[in-house]
Order: structure tokens, then C-alpha cells, then sequence
């Protein structure tokens, strides 16, 4: 059985002059236990709303979400979420950040529990000197790396990731991939994750799924990612199979399916 | 030298000792029968003014002078008609103080009810509309013909004065609370009463602040006015005394009296402000 069944999937919003626009068309996907799934696809395809619906934010017009057999109606603990903008609250400290999450998940443990959880999930990201400050006193590298421990605190059976790393410098992205790879090889976490960057999509899954153009975006092509783990970065950029797997993706999204305004 | 002389502050001061010695010249120059200002005088009264000798504007000394005589005084409290002048000063804040923390404790309660449920933000703006940009002022015969009372009739200005801004500013701060933090919420399943007092209202505490200083600067504006038409004590009231005796340096005291209080209140709840936001 599948960790996250998205069974025929359609959404479609009204716009302001009573138009319907759909934005997904029709998509099923079956993402398997401890599987990394990147969604990738132009800015604006409905990436980000297929993860909206998985999270249980945004209710789908038709079709089905199944986390672990159980139909999603609503956001619920089993699907933690990190967000582009790290989204930590600025007037908790980081340790009372991931707090928040943690008391939630597990309800009626005792305080004392519930600070270890979150100070050993910040640990997990190397982050024990950074437990008592405040986000505005911290990088936006440590900040993403804050979302990530609150993510994982709640021990998640799918961890959902909307581009986390958009918004940082090359360097600090390698990092926290790298990061992420361990802790999701120690968890097996069951990951999807929504990016627009190549290298990241072919280091981290397992599985990429592109997906066409919208309005109306369907699953264009997925490649399932052989190279075996633990996989270096470097090799990837010379490798044969790290150069097929760019080669195809980037053919994919800028021939098949280009950016509308560059369609011929 | 020359940078420090550069500073905004020297050029400030040199603002204030060109108005000092405009000011100067214009009370004091001619010292004739009919003065400069007299003459002014004349020239907006008209003809009939001109003969007889007319109170002027007095000159900054005079009105430091008045000044230091008021506050050596303003402690005064021997009989009701020689009240000091920090008396006034305590009767206005105080009434001031009241006024806005009724409002306080009415607006921030409303607008957070009206931030979270749109429906009720939507039923009660037409009202908050109608009533808002009334003048205080307006509701002054009303108030002292309802209340039966100088002083209760002027909190109740400052009132209905500082509930708007503290209102408008909390309902819109609470509803428009970022997406992101709500998300939080929602992802990670925050029960109703928590996300309210531990997401929403953390998140519009700038926004209620920056209200509160609003409603500040209005209530003291208004309490000025309020003290001269219905109050038998405070500064507006002192004010208008000072004229009814022509006393016009006490008046211009009183005034750079209320506007130095006005900027301190300003000043503490900005300090406050900085103090209880979250910063990013």
C-alpha cells in the first residue's frame, strides 16, 4: 500500500469574471514508503497547489487524497509541511517554535517530553546553540533549517516540502540538501517535495515527476533516479547518468514544454 | 567642525533662535506710543482699535518670564480660582488617561472580534463609518446634557475620540494576519483558542500599538478643545481662561506646554511599541 495515493486529482478556481480556470487536470500518482519525490515544472504549472492539496490546505474540486489508506479531509500531523518562506513565528524563539508543532502532535505528553522532542529535533539539524534565539537573530540558512526540525519534530509519516531552499544562496542549499538526505535516510520519511531546480530534483529523489504546462497541468513525465546513495554531488554534475537525467529534464521543460511565451 | 555644524540638530537650533529673534523684533522694535504689534493690531481690528492702548503679542522674554513665574506657581492649590498649572496639566492626563483606557478596553476586545469574523467587521462598518468622522466635539452638548457632568462628558470625548483609530487598526491587524503564519497553524493542527492567543495576537500587536499612538496624539488633541467648552479645570480650560484674562504670554506657555506633553506621550508609546512587537 502506497504512503500517499493522489487518486485522479482536478482543481479548478473561478476567477474574477465567473471563468473557470482549471489548474489540475486529472492527476493520480502513487508515492510509496520511504520514496523521494520531487514535482517539478515552470513557475505558476500548479506544483505548489498539488502540494497545497496533499497538505489538506486547498480541498481538491474532484478526485482523492489517501495518506496511509486514510482519505485527506484536512491538514492533519501524519503530513507536516515545510514552507518556502521558513514561516517560523518571529515572536517565539526557535525552540518554542517547534514546540508549537510538537504539542500538537502529541497531545497530552508532558512539557518536559515535549522540550526534549524539540530540542532534540533541532539538534537533529545541528542547531542545539540556536535553541533559546529568535528567528530575526538567526540566517535564513538556519531559519529553513528551523522549518525543517519543526517539520520532522512531528514525526510525519510524509514530509511535504514547497520549494524550502528557493530562496537561499547555493552554498547554504547544498547544506541543508545534505542535511535533509541524512535525516531522511535515518527517519525514512516518505518525502515530496516541490522545486524548480534541476541538480536538487536529481540529488534528493527517487522519482521526479515534471509536470506540463498550465492551465490544466497533467503529469507530463516522471524519471525514476537509479544512481544509487549516497550520492555525490560532484559526480552527478559529471556522470554520465547525471548528465542524461539534466539533459532529459531540461528538454522536457523547454521543448515539450516550453514557458507559453516562448511557444513558436 | 565643520560636520558636526552639518548636523540637523545645530541647524534646529538655529531654526529656533532665527524664530526667537524674528519674534523679537516684531514684539519689541519700536518704541513708540503705538507699537509694531499694536499697530498690527489696529490694522485687523480695524480703525476703532488703533487710539486705545491694545494688549500685544508679548515678547519671548515676557513669555519666559510668565513661564517661570507658572511653574514656580504650578503647584499652587490654596483656592479654587488659583489653581497651578500642573494641576491642570494632571487634570487633562488624567482625563485623558481614562478616556483612552476605556477605549483601550473596548476597541481591542470589538476589533479583535471583528478582525476574526468578517461578517460581524461587515455588519458593524457602516456604523463605525457614520460615527467616525464625527468632530468629538459635536457630541459635547449631547454628552453634558446626558451625563450631567463636566468631567465624565469630557472622558467620554476622549472616548469616543481614541475608539476609532484603536478599532479600525486591531479588526485590521487581526484579519490580516500573513498567510504563512496561518498555515502553520493549519498544517500543524493548532487548536482554535491557542492559534488565537499565540499566532493572532502576537501577529497584530504592532498593528493595535500603532493604533494606540494614533488614538494618543487624537485624545490630547481633543481634550484641549473639550476642557474649553465644558470643564472647569485642565489645561484647555486654563487656556481659555488666560484669554478671557488676556493673558496672552500664560497662553503661549500653556501652549508649548501641550505640545511637549503631546510629543512625550507619543515618544512612551513608541518606546512601548518597540518594546512588545516581534521583530523580524
Amino acid at each position: 500500500m502506497a504512503d500517499l495515493d493522489i487518486n485522479d486529482v482536478s482543481m479548478s478556481f473561478v476567477d474574477r469574471s465567473g471563468k473557470q480556470l482549471i489548474a489540475l487536470d486529472r492527476i493520480s500518482l502513487a508515492i510509496e514508503h520511504s520514496e523521494f519525490v520531487c514535482l517539478i515544472g515552470h513557475s505558476g504549472c500548479g506544483k505548489s497547489t498539488l502540494l497545497n492539496i496533499v497538505a489538506g490546505l486547498l480541498m481538491p474540486t474532484s478526485g482523492t487524497i489517501r495518506c496511509a489508506s486514510a482519505v485527506v479531509t484536512g491538514p492533519g500531523p501524519e503530513r507536516a509541511m515545510v514552507f518556502q518562506s521558513h514561516a517560523l513565528l518571529p515572536w517565539m524563539t526557535c525552540v518554542e517554535n517547534v514546540h508549537l508543532a510538537v504539542k500538537q502532535a502529541f497531545r497530552g505528553a508532558p512539557r518536559s517530553e515535549l522540550m526534549d522532542r524539540a530540542e532534540q529535533a533541532l539538534k537533529l539539524v545541528h542547531l542545539e546553540h540556536a535553541i533559546g534565539k529568535y528567528p530575526f537573530e538567526i540566517s535564513g540558512g538556519m531559519k529553513q533549517r528551523v522549518g525543517i526540525a519543526r517539520a520532522f519534530a512531528v514525526q510525519p509519516k510524509v514530509l511535504l516540502l514547497d520549494e524550502p531552499f528557493g530562496a537561499l544562496d547555493a552554498l547554504t542549499r547544498s547544506s541543508l540538501q545534505d542535511e535533509l538526505v541524512r535525516i531522511v535516510e535515518t527517519t525514512k520519511t516518505t518525502v515530496v517535495m516541490v522545486t524548480h531546480d534541476i541538480d536538487e530534483a536529481i540529488f534528493l529523489s527517487d522519482r521526479i515527476v515534471a509536470l506540463s504546462n498550465g492551465p490544466a497541468a497533467r503529469i507530463g513525465r516522471i524519471w525514476k533516479v537509479e544512481t544509487p546513495r549516497p550520492r555525490d554531488r560532484l559526480k552527478l554534475t559529471t556522470d554520465f547518468e547525471g548528465i542524461k537525467y539534466r539533459k532529459e529534464i531540461l528538454e522536457f521543460l523547454y521543448k515539450k514544454e516550453p514557458f507559453p511565451q516562448f511557444a513558436s | 567642525m565643520l560636520n558636526r555644524l552639518q548636523q540637523p540638530w545645530v541647524a534646529s537650533i538655529a531654526i529656533f533662535v532665527g524664530f526667537i529673534c524674528i519674534w523679537a523684533w516684531l514684539t519689541t522694535t519700536p518704541s513708540g506710543p503705538i507699537s509694531a504689534a499694536d499697530a498690527e493690531y489696529a490694522r485687523l481690528a480695524g480703525q476703532s482699535a488703533s487710539g486705545q492702548q491694545a494688549s500685544a503679542i508679548p515678547s519671548p522674554w515676557a513669555v519666559a518670564l510668565r513661564g517661570y513665574e507658572l511653574i514656580a506657581h504650578a503647584l499652587d492649590n490654596d483656592n479654587p480660582n488659583n489653581l497651578g498649572i500642573a494641576w491642570h496639566l494632571v487634570y487633562s492626563m488624567a482625563r485623558v488617561a481614562l478616556g483612552f483606557t476605556l477605549a483601550l478596553a473596548v476597541a481591542v476586545p470589538l476589533g479583535f472580534i471583528l478582525g476574526l469574523w468578517p461578517a460581524c467587521y461587515q455588519a458593524l462598518d457602516p456604523f463605525i463609518q457614520v460615527l467616525r468622522p464625527v468632530s468629538p466635539l459635536a457630541w459635547m452638548p449631547l454628552a453634558l446634557y446626558t451625563f450631567r457632568d463636566s468631567t465624565i462628558s469630557t472622558i467620554f470625548i476622549i472616548f469616543i475620540c481614541a475608539v476609532w483609530p484603536m478599532l479600525i487598526s486591531t479588526a485590521t491587524g487581526t484579519a490580516s494576519v500573513r498567510a504563512e503564519w496561518l498555515n502553520v497553524s493549519r498544517v500543524f493542527g493548532v487548536p482554535k483558542l491557542e492559534h488565537v492567543t499565540r499566532v493572532v495576537f502576537p501577529a497584530s500587536v504592532p498593528m493595535i500599538l500603532s493604533g494606540m499612538r494614533i488614538s494618543i496624539g487624537i485624545a490630547w488633541f481633543v481634550i484641549v478643545a473639550a476642557e474649553m467648552v465644558g470643564a472647569q479645570s485642565g489645561i484647555g480650560y486654563f487656556i481659555w481662561n488666560e484669554w478671557n484674562n488676556l493673558q496672552i504670554a500664560s497662553m503661549i506657555v500653556a501652549i508649548v506646554l501641550v505640545g511637549a506633553i503631546g510629543l512625550a506621550l507619543d515618544v512612551i508609546l513608541k518606546r512601548i511599541g518597540e518594546r512588545l512587537s516581534f521583530r523580524e
